[in-house]
């Protein structure tokens, strides 16, 4: 166990550190520069380009901007050029608008997906199977723009009530009434970004309960005279769930990768519209701040659910 | 008397041997997909997208198409879809050919059926190629981690290619002399090894350039640590980053939906591989002394490229979902009407003008549609454990 904690740590700071090079890399070996932005605009004078370029060590080769910008990000000092403030107090007040948006979608993926995976398995074939599995593709082949377009006709012209931005414009009031506005903004981008999601999961939830309920124990059970509820949920399902298990740390990327689309659509300030604002302005500290961060995650996802697997199942030995 | 399948040729020896009937694998495969309902609707939609797609390329190329996209008309303004054109202030070169506007023209009069047209030929081609780039990526990176998975790289070799690799790098990014002495140093490198690794039988190396043989890690660590690092990227979000720091041109934004998304197929060869590499017809083709170029891609490849080819026709969807919605985010080329970007145009007129929405968003969603049932489809047919269950 130990040997096996170590042994990946290494791996994944390897990792880390080759992806920090190439994200590096793609970003200023792309042609044109920050500085050169805005050439239209009179106040960037040639005076004012060295200063910046000077400011952000942009002058200096390659290795040495790579270590100037790590060694900033590291101990927090790395700051967006667009508005000179610190990266990652950015980064932190867009995540915690995004992150209510990652928790209600979670939610709302994991609450459907199970129930709706787990009948497909014991009515498999039959029209609930088939439906399911219908609707499953069609939500996984949708483009979430037009999905997001549709339903944003869809409740403006039957309930006649806004739906973009996080709140109301203009809204004073606060206590219950201010809540629910809150709620009611958030509904609709959260079942977006789920709806992907419960495809997928409620897909794997089925496969993996049908695995199960072909299994020789499953049929014993049956054999013995169990009544079918206590067949399905008791015995098939906490076997199937086993899987599942994994999938927490799996789901973790999720919290920085805020669908930039989504957002957009919703005028939503989160990490997401963050993030493609900063592409646009070429804003490099923030664009590699994400992608790292991002990183991270990625990584620890993976080391966590490798970890859940072991606990979870003693048959796995890494 | 013996009954002739009619398929079957008869056989060379006239004495009365009943044959099977004789069914190819594909026959068997054809047959095992034709009672799916849904793959098939996917592969019929799939193929009347191909013809449309490929005829919208002819209709909508040249300088005077039959039926030109980029064709403005002030005057026909976000015209319903089925409306007829206003003969009075049109010239007649200017008349959609259809008599009426069939999907409605957009906020510059331009025709949609048109844009449409070569919408569909975009998304086609993004489709495949990127999905090609990938798959033949994929192939030959998983191909080598499979076949040489557990041969050591040499300090030296590792060497080279860093050196080589960083003076194209350089030279690319405008480091022209830096690049040019990157190769250099990588080329006498490399000229270095070879002459020490030709003569390795007759003498031993000498001591100050054992260094450069001292084994660092495996062909598979290295190949396994790249996907790695790939699959630690956002995809969307890197895909948005390259796209807007290059020029937006529809080749650049094919090639880079495909340098990113070649892991699953790596990884799918690479697991397969790795069984094939023991099976007795490889040690066979080894004892004939087949060369391990052909080996991999002659014997092992074909053997391997069932989960490839379905993970493919699944890429293909993404890839045309994930060119609509950077044109719908703007990245896309302007320079040719796209599925996403009429759809981006029609945002701005939600409530007026929904037909810029729904008609290529309805088209996305049923040619992915289709790309996914029939992907899933040909994963059912081509599992060897559903096979035996029929």
């Amino acid at each position: 166990m130990l040997a096996f904690i170590g042994r990946s740590a290494i791996q994944k700071i390897v990792t880390l550190f080759f992806v920090s090079i190439i994200s590096f890399l793609i970003v200023h070996l792309a042609p044109g520069e920050p500085s050169q932005i805005d050439p239209l605009n009179p106040k960037f004078t040639q005076e004012v380009l060295e200063r910046f370029r000077k400011e952000f060590h942009l002058d200096k080769p390659l290795h040495i901007q790579y270590l100037y910008y790590y060694r900033d990000l590291l101990t927090g000092k790395s700051v967006s050029w667009k508005d000179n403030r610190p990266v990652l107090k950015k980064i932190y007040e867009r995540f915690k608008n995004s992150l209510w948006l990652f928790i209600l979608g979670t939610l709302i993926t994991w609450t459907l997906s199970f129930p709706v995976g787990i009948h497909a398995a014991i009515r498999r074939g039959g029209l609930y199977d088939r439906s399911t599995t219908f609707l499953a593709y069609l939500l996984i082949s949708i483009p979430g723009f037009f999905f997001a377009y549709m339903l944003i006709i869809f409740v403006v012209t039957h309930f006649h009530v806004p739906v973009i931005g996080m709140e109301t414009f203009g809204i004073s009031s606060t206590g219950w009434y201010w809540f629910m506005d809150r709620m009611w903004h958030l509904l609709l981008p959260s079942i977006l970004g789920a709806a992907g999601g419960i495809a997928v999961l409620s897909r794997y939830v089925r496969n993996q309960m049908l695995e199960v309920e072909s299994q020789d124990y499953v049929r014993t059970a049956k054999a013995k005279g169990l009544s079918p509820d206590k067949v399905h949920y008791k015995h098939a399902l906490r076997n199937a769930l086993l899987p599942f298990v994994t999938m927490f740390g799996l789901i973790l990327p999720g919290l920085i990768g805020g669908s930039v689309i989504i957002e957009s659509i919703f005028s939503w300030p989160g990490m997401g519209r963050m993030a493609y604002e900063a592409i646009l302005a070429r804003n490099y500290p923030v664009i590699l701040a994400v992608n790292f961060i991002s990183a991270i995650l990625v990584l620890v996802g993976t080391f966590i659910s490798d970890l859940l697997y072991m606990v979870v199942d003693p048959r796995i030995r890494l | 008397m013996i009954v002739m399948n009619q398929n079957s040729k008869p056989s060379p020896a006239e004495g009365g041997v009943l044959e099977a009937p004789k069914r190819t694998l594909f026959q068997e495969n054809w047959n095992l997909f034709r009672k799916n309902r849904l793959a098939m609707a996917g592969l019929v939609i799939f193929v009347i997208f191909f013809i449309i797609a490929v005829g919208g390329f002819f209709l909508t190329y040249g300088r005077s198409p039959v039926f030109d996209p980029a064709l403005v008309r002030l005057q026909e303004k976000l015209r319903p879809p089925l409306s007829k054109p206003n003969l009075e202030t049109l010239k007649p070169e200017e008349l959609p050919r259809l008599g009426i506007y069939l999907f409605g023209t957009d906020d510059l009069g331009r025709d949609i059926f048109s844009r449409m047209l070569q919408g569909a030929w975009v998304s086609l081609t993004v489709g495949f190629i990127a999905v090609g780039i990938a798959v033949v990526i994929g192939v030959f990176l998983g191909g080598i981690a499979g076949y040489y998975g557990s041969s050591q790289i040499p300090l030296g070799h590792l060497l080279a290619c860093l050196l080589l690799g960083g003076g194209v790098i350089a030279i690319v990014a405008g480091r022209t002399a830096m690049g040019i002495s990157l190769i250099l140093f990588g080329g006498a490198t490399a000229a270095l090894l070879i002459r020490v690794g030709y003569a390795e039988g007759k003498r031993p190396i000498p001591k100050a350039l054992s260094v450069l043989f001292f084994n660092l890690f495996s062909v598979d660590v290295l190949i396994t640590g790249l996907i790695d690092i790939m699959l630690c990227f956002p995809v969307f979000f890197l895909i948005l980053t390259v796209v807007a720091l290059i020029p937006s041109k529809i080749h650049y934004i094919m090639i880079v939906i495909g340098l990113t998304s070649w892991m699953g197929s790596a990884r799918f060869i690479r697991a397969e591989f790795l069984s094939l590499r023991e099976q007795d017809f490889v040690t066979a083709a080894k004892a004939l002394g087949v060369s391990d170029w052909r080996i991999i891609f002659r014997h092992m490849v074909p053997n391997a490229m069932s989960p490839v080819l379905v993970s493919a026709t699944i890429g293909i969807a993404s890839a045309i979902l994930i060119e609509a919605g950077l044109s719908f985010l703007g990245f896309g080329d302007a320079s040719y009407a796209t599925w996403g970007n009429i759809l981006s145009s029609g945002k701005d007129f939600l409530f007026d003008a929904p037909w810029l929405t729904f008609v290529p968003g309805f088209a996305v969603l049923i040619v992915v549609l289709a790309f996914n049932l029939f992907g899933e489809g040909l994963r059912d047919v081509l599992n060897p454990k559903l096979k035996e269950r029929h």
